[in-house]
């Protein structure tokens, strides 16, 4: 398998192996000089796009389809696929996201791979009884005579600063709860290039959240080639000794900024993990850094509560309970609807987290 | 044959209809009163006919539609707010149905048919206020622009997901005539929303419960960028009416006369027979999908140019003319009018500040609960803290 070799190759170079995280030393991510083959500044779309170019090149049954897909997505993710790989691998379904997902179980049973988008998270809940009432119990109601695990659901999430109800929700816990489908959120366009691929080429059907504020605004150097990271193993964006800060997707970047302004005002040494993947989640990389620093603080824009925070915490509470400093702490999106024009006093700011982060450093 | 769901005859000829074993049976007609440029077609049926006070009032209803339309989108693009949709190209969609309608009447729309509401009464000031976000608006600031609701007006709040309208306006007609209100619903949906099993269901539970329901699909031929053969291989969406057991008409909808004909004529069966009609108004999108939106990626400017020139107001005003109901100096003077009034509304919206932290959390639920009292007063602590962090919202 083209996966596991890359994989390999890179968790030589980069330290992305299961192995280094279940120790809790996974590293942050490799200099671009030390990647092997070509990398390209490239943001978040580009990424998923190449994601899907590879795809479709390596493997003649996997296909992409959605509303609005065939023209290049509302967002331009799907630019060029329908051009290099034809419409019957790359093209529009009518408007419906439960039949989208339908579609996409069924031609993964049939031993496809299929690629659904959903244009926006918030769209995606007409398809909520396909995903937890039949992608995810496909194979275990047939005791393994049938799956769709070819089956991956990108779509497009979180706030974007003018996105109100219906086009900012993080959709992420409600799937969380569902045994049988595998969640990952990529932090960034190195992340969701290497994400994708995974997700992908992953035997299970996997709920894929991209954060669409970063689509264009957040550029890092990726890979040109085809490269995988695995599921299920956190990184550690930022080491530290004093807090664990532990975000996904797009509130990574929050976890790291308020991180860098603690160390330098209060001289605090904040230690930020990426999850990367919701379920299964990597345990054992969060218990390792809170084991190390006594302290934890969970934080994601969508609403506090029975968000996936409250997982990690009770975790941690239980397993790291004679070495916790202070409380769990949670900095989180509110329990209302996601409100426009309240938005900044709704997200879990930059500011709020280092509030939050002082307070539990000085408990 | 008898069976559970009814009786059929029985056929010894082994034959499939539909699909390309039907191709002999033509798709269903059109109904129109006026020709492309707007010339009344003498022969047509008009049984609900159009009086000058009623087809005035359409007239300058469109207008400023198209007015408000022009003047908000191009405050969108220059920042003002963040986002906004035309109805260019459907305005008799909008407004000739809505002429149909009494103000009892309950309307759920989807997001493109401003021209109903404009047309019952909600003004530039009201559509400007929604846009802002301010706090004169119904909902709060919180949800994005265009989401327009009125309960004065009997028009449900709009939400993005698509479809999901249809159902309610069922269940909405249900009640209407378990009450014995001699009422319909109107419910407003693009073909590409018709798509959703949203749809399917609506009409299903609207033709076996009896629901005096009025659905009017505004076909305009794209949702977004996928064109309507993407969406659909049957006979369009009023094609589908029979098969429920709906009736159902197609209809010219840059046309106001024929849509505000057939619009009353549904309307009547709907009440008289107590159950649905299906409406398929045919037109165009002539505008971009929204200001997010930049149509000439996936259709082309002589598509786009063509239908254009068919501008419904226009051809409405060439009825109007040959009346004797207009002129040029009407017309002049409603058009710079309109335009004084939606731009100075736009400016004191602008100006209206935005709705304190207490909207932030109201209307979750009927009553505050103590999480959201304690998170309210948590977020209240953060701007004491942190004054200046968002000058916009007021405590209080
Ligand atoms: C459930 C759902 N899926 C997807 C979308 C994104 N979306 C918004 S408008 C639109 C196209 C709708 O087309 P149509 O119903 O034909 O109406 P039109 O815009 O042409 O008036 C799409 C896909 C949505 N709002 N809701």
């Amino acid at each position: 398998m083209a996966g596991g070799i890359q994989l390999s190759r890179l968790a030589a170079v980069g330290g992305y192996s299961a192995l280094s995280a279940a120790a809790g030393v996974a590293s942050s991510k490799p200099s671009a000089a030390a990647t092997e083959g070509a990398s390209k500044q490239t943001n978040l779309c580009t990424a998923v796009n190449d994601a899907l170019h590879i795809a479709l090149d390596a493997n003649p049954r996997a296909l992409v389809f959605g509303e609005d897909v065939s023209f290049g997505g509302v967002f331009r993710c799907t630019v060029g696929l329908k051009e290099r790989f034809g419409a019957a691998r790359c093209f529009n379904t009518p408007l419906s996201e439960q039949g989208i997902v339908g579609f996409g179980i069924g031609a993964a049973a049939l031993g496809c791979t299929a690629i659904a988008e959903i244009q926006f998270a918030d769209y995606i809940y007409p398809a909520y009884d396909q995903i937890v009432n039949e992608a995810s119990k496909y194979r275990y109601r047939s005791g393994g005579a049938f799956n769709c695990g070819g089956l991956t659901v990108r779509a497009p999430y979180g706030a974007v600063g003018h996105g109100g109800h219906y086009h900012s929700q993080s959709p992420e816990a409600v799937f969380t709860h569902v045994p049988g489908i595998k969640v990952v959120m990529p932090s960034g366009p190195y992340e969701a290039k290497g994400l994708l691929l995974a997700a992908i080429r992953d035997p299970n059907p996997v709920v894929f959240f991209e954060a669409k504020m970063q689509y264009r605004t957040v550029v890092e150097d990726v890979p040109k080639g085809d490269f995988e990271l695995p599921l299920g193993v956190a990184r550690v964006a930022r080491e530290g000794s004093d807090i664990t800060l532990v975000g996904w997707g797009q509130q990574v970047g929050v976890l790291e900024r308020a991180a860098a302004e603690v160390s330098e005002a209060d001289s605090i040494s904040c230690e930020v993990i990426d999850l990367r993947t919701l379920i299964p989640w990597d345990r054992a990389a969060v218990e390792a850094s809170v084991s190390k620093t006594g302290r934890v603080l969970v934080s994601h824009e969508a609403p506090v509560t029975s968000g996936f925070g409250a997982e990690v915490v009770a975790a941690m509470s239980a397993r790291c309970f004679l070495r916790l400093e202070a409380p769990p702490a949670r900095v989180c999106g509110y329990d209302t609807p996601f409100p426009l024009v309240f938005e900044p006093l709704y997200l879990p700011t930059q500011q709020r987290v280092v509030d939050a982060i002082r307070a539990t450093c000085n408990f | 044959m008898d069976f559970p769901g009814g009786c059929v005859p029985f056929t010894t000829e082994l034959k499939f209809v539909g699909g390309h074993f039907s191709t002999d049976v033509p798709p269903m007609s059109c109904y129109r009163t006026l020709d492309s440029v707007g010339d009344a077609l003498q022969e047509a049926d008009t049984p609900w006919g159009l009086d000058e006070e009623q087809a005035v009032r359409i007239y300058r209803a469109m207008v400023g539609l198209q007015t408000m339309d022009g003047v908000f989108y191009d405050s969108q693009r220059q920042g003002r707010f963040s986002f906004y949709i035309t109805s260019a190209g459907e305005e008799a969609t909008a407004v000739g149905s809505a002429a149909a309608l009494a103000p009892a009447d309950v309307v759920f729309a989807q997001y493109r048919e401003q021209g109903v509401l404009l047309y019952r009464g909600f003004s530039f000031l009201d559509f400007a206020h929604q846009c802002f976000g301010n706090a004169q608006e119904p909902g709060k600031g919180r949800q994005m622009p265009i989401h327009y609701g009125s309960a004065e007006l009997n028009f449900h709040t709009i939400s993005s997901p698509l479809a999901t309208q249809l159902p309610h306006a069922v269940g909405a007609a249900y009640a209407l005539k378990l009450e014995a209100r001699q009422a319909v619903v109107a419910v407003y949906f693009g073909e590409g929303a018709a798509s959703e099993g949203d749809f399917h269901a609506a009409a299903n539970f609207a033709a076996t419960l009896g629901a005096p329901v009025l659905f009017i699909c505004r076909n305009n031929g794209w949702a977004i960028s996928t064109p309507a053969t993407e969406q659909y291989r049957g006979d369009g969406i009023a094609g589908r009416g029979p098969s429920y057991g709906i009736p159902s008409v197609r209809v010219d909808g840059g046309d106001a006369r024929a849509v505000y004909n057939a619009t009353a004529a549904a309307r009547d069966i709907a009440l008289r027979h107590g159950g649905p009609v299906l409406i398929e108004a045919m037109s165009y999108r002539s505008g971009h999908h929204s200001t997010s939106d930049d149509s000439s990626r996936y259709r082309t400017a002589t598509e786009m140019a063509v239908w254009r020139a068919r501008d419904p107001a226009a051809r409405f005003r060439r009825l109007l003319d040959a009346a004797g109901w207009w002129d040029d100096g009407r017309e002049q003077a409603l058009r710079q009018a309109t335009r004084r009034e939606v731009v100075a509304a736009l400016g004191k919206a602008q100006r209206v500040p935005k709705a304190s932290l207490d909207a932030m959390f109201a209307d979750v639920y009927a009553e505050v609960p103590w999480h959201l009292a304690e998170q309210q007063a948590e977020v209240a602590e953060h701007l004491r803290r942190h004054p200046g962090a968002w000058p916009d919202i007021p405590l209080q």
